[in-house]
């Protein structure tokens, strides 16, 4: 029988303390918690929590693994549909996934599936490399284009089915947002460079500093025998707010801001030669996950008061629960139903205050949330010297605009058929932010597996 | 790694590198830039392409000791490599049969205008260059520049070399011989890239200058190299580097170089620093 036990809360740093330096916050389960928590799952035999699951992870068995104290095994659950399990452990939004569906959290709290996959992920980090089967050859070639989540888990299936598959990355690094978007703090590089690392030994050959779009083409890549090609490029362009006063010295885009800190590592300028900048108090615009990273690093930096500055109320709040209660546990202040209308700057040219209206919930929009309504004559003055934007991104034309024959929506994302990626270009396919617009690292993920499959496919049948 | 096939001073502080980067050197047109970084911790530095060599598969860049990584750069040595070496990035230059062009290179600058230079002259334009530094001493490329251009028109602060004056003394000069002008391309620092401008305003004379803001990625990601342009922001990275000079907003592209003016003075303490303690 089943032991009646309340879901194990995972360790983390002090918040005073963590809000201070860049180690990691949430420190992740001892043995003996994980398999205490691993007991609580009911091993359903129809598994919801896997009906929630974008990459379909195995989640009853992975678990039922470490309950039995078999942690390497319950990494190679993870590992058979999960390129990136120590990531995803990390960075998914659980709650509204795998643990949303789980029937322990109707009467009770779902079991904490994450947290056990960052356990068993990280178990086997630590041991080191585990055999790799390579398949044999299939003789076909695939380019995958940028290296983040969507690309990765596309290069990690396809390898799988002994493709030779190369990903051209622009950065000096592969990982995509996990290396230049999410903090050190929440996502340790060297974690990201580890699972890498497992891609390359299943085979897959990483070329970085290539920025396709410029180097080459799409359809020189055709050209050139690859049979066929992935388009992971991503959101990487980033939104202003369209307000008097952006340009001035101060204002980054959030983009920029956690680039220098964490691909740069500008938190540790000047052995690192990226300088970034942070003052004293930090508005930053916006409340998604990205907002609240971009808070938690101004503090680490050593922001004395930081604001995240929002219009619609906190039950609209795009971020995961866990970051903005993390991001109020260290300071954070919310400045809610609140919208800026302007930056000014002193004779430098440097930030000084932002002015803000105060805003009320009106009706629904088309998005179904209630839409603010700006409140006449609640104009108002906030002291800042930095302001960072983190509104959202669009996606980067660099590869969609030298691409002919590729249909994009008016938004310039990629449009593909739903059930294969595929775009209008035959043999290109297309997973992830570039397709979606800017959304979450599992969701990218879930698609480059969706292609992978479609590309098997395709290879097939060619 | 990207290999370093030959180095020369060209002038204290100014060093030109020929860089082994075939597939770049295969794609890159006048007008665009190169992103470097020397090593693990070394900043991303872009640098506008000098020179390219489609058969040995080489890129020149010349780069100025100005601030700490380039310092860092500019002390590697022929035979050893840039960890990091991407491009080729940013717009060309639109390069095409104007009738009589002048190209103005201050300082620096000259670098940059000498592959623009040698596309509109053999797109079969009148080239008349201005090359334009402080003194003699610090003048570069004359010679490239010749062999390029029909005619090249020197100025230097001190009359040390040409005639004495600025960049736009020789434009004056140009004009003055009743030659008219069909476009400008005008390549150097902030102040000079604005003086000409407003000096070939009223003239209604084209005239395109290219923007070195502060950057990162050079992919159009991080919008650190936000430019002023009439009333749009453009990303010097992705839509320029080259625009309307007649458009840009000098005085904010000379504020927003500011920005990180402190933590470079810090670096560059370091730097020397570590001469005195014979690290280098």
């Amino acid at each position: 029988m089943r032991e009646k036990i309340a879901r194990h809360d995972m360790p983390c740093q002090d918040p005073v303390t963590r809000a201070r330096n860049f180690e990691e916050v949430a420190l992740g389960y001892s043995e003996e918690t994980a398999i205490a928590e691993a007991k609580r799952c009911l091993q359903c035999k129809k598994s919801l929590c896997v009906t929630g699951c974008p990459v379909e992870v195995q989640i009853p068995e992975f678990i039922r693994r470490i309950a039995e104290g078999d942690f390497a095994a319950a990494g190679e659950v993870l590992k058979q549909k999960n390129s990136l399990p120590a990531v995803c452990g990390r960075v998914c939004p659980q709650e509204s996934q795998c643990e949303s569906k789980c029937v322990l959290g109707i009467k009770d709290e779902p079991v904490a599936i994450g947290r056990l996959e960052r356990f068993a992920a990280d178990y086997q980090l630590a041991r080191g490399k585990s055999k790799v089967t390579i398949p044999a050859p299939s003789g076909k070639r695939i380019a995958i284009i940028g290296g983040g989540p969507a690309g990765l888990t596309c290069a990690g299936d396809l390898a799988k089915s002994g493709h030779a598959v190369t990903v051209f990355e622009a950065l000096h690094v592969a990982g995509g947002v996990l290396m230049y978007g999410i903090p050190q703090f929440r996502l340790p590089k060297e974690v990201v460079q580890s699972e890498i690392e497992n891609l390359r030994d299943m085979g897959v050959e990483i070329k970085v500093d290539y920025v396709v779009g410029k180097i080459t083409s799409v359809d020189e890549l055709m050209a050139t025998g690859y049979d066929a090609v992935f388009l992971g490029t991503g959101a990487g362009l980033p939104n202003f707010m369209g307000i008097p006063g952006e340009n001035l010295n101060g204002v980054y885009s959030a983009n920029e801001f956690l680039t220098r800190t964490n691909l740069m590592k500008a938190y540790r300028f000047p052995d690192y030669a990226t300088p970034v900048k942070v003052g004293k108090r930090v508005a930053v615009l916006g409340a998604g996950n990205v907002a609240m990273d971009s808070a938690r690093t101004s503090l680490r930096l050593g922001a004395e008061e930081v604001y995240i500055v929002y219009r619609r109320s906190r039950t609209e709040m795009p971020a995961r629960h866990e970051e903005v209660e993390h991001a109020e546990e260290e300071g954070v202040q919310l400045m809610l139903l609140t919208n800026p209308t302007r930056i000014s700057g002193d004779e430098r040219s440097w930030v000084h205050s932002m002015t803000c209206l105060c805003h009320e919930l009106g009706e629904p929009d088309e998005s179904g949330r209630r839409s603010p309504v700006a409140i006449p004559g609640s104009e108002f003055e906030l002291a800042v010297d930095t302001v960072i934007v983190a509104i959202g991104q669009g996606p980067n034309p660099l590869v969609t605009k030298s691409t002919p024959g590729l249909e994009l929506n008016k938004r310039g994302n990629i449009i593909v058929d739903q059930e294969t990626m595929e775009t209008s270009k035959p043999g290109v396919f297309a997973g992830g932010d570039i397709v979606t617009g800017a959304a979450t690292v599992i969701l990218a993920m879930g698609a480059g597996k969706k292609a992978a499959a479609a590309i098997n496919d395709y290879l097939k049948n060619k | 790694m990207y290999k370093i096939v030959k180095r020369r001073q060209l002038a204290p502080s100014i060093v030109l590198f020929e860089v082994e980067a075939p597939e770049v050197a295969k794609k890159v047109e006048p007008g665009q830039f190169v992103i470097v970084r020397h090593d693990e911790k070394g900043e991303r530095i872009p640098l506008t392409v000098m020179d390219f060599d489609r058969i040995r598969g080489t890129i020149t860049i010349v780069v100025q000791d100005v601030g700490y990584s380039s310092a860092i750069i500019n002390q590697t040595q022929e035979g050893s490599a840039f960890l990091d070496f991407v491009g080729p990035l940013g717009v060309p230059t639109e390069i095409e049969k104007y009738g009589t062009v002048v190209c103005i290179g201050g300082g620096l600058g000259i670098a940059p205008v000498f592959p623009i230079a040698r596309g509109l002259k053999e797109a079969g334009n009148q080239v008349i260059s201005v090359l334009g530094s402080r003194s003699a001493e610090l003048l570069i490329l004359e010679e490239e520049m010749c062999s390029v251009s029909h005619e090249v028109v020197i100025a230097t602060n001190d009359g040390s070399a040409g005639v004495q004056g600025f960049v736009t003394d020789g434009l004056a000069h140009i004009l003055q011989q009743g030659k008219k002008i069909d476009a400008v391309w005008a390549i150097g620092p902030i102040v000079m890239m604005k003086a000409v401008a407003e000096f070939t305003r009223p003239l209604g004379i084209k005239t395109i200058v290219s923007m070195n803001p502060i950057m990162v990625d050079g992919t159009g990601m991080c919008g650190a190299c936000r430019v002023s342009v009439g009333t749009e922001t453009k990303f010097a990275c992705v839509d320029g580097p080259e625009f309307d000079g007649h458009l840009v907003d000098f005085d904010l592209a000379m504020k927003r170089l500011e920005y990180f003016k402190d933590e470079e003075n810090r670096a560059r303490a370091r730097l020397q620093c570590s001469h005195e303690g014979g690290n280098h």
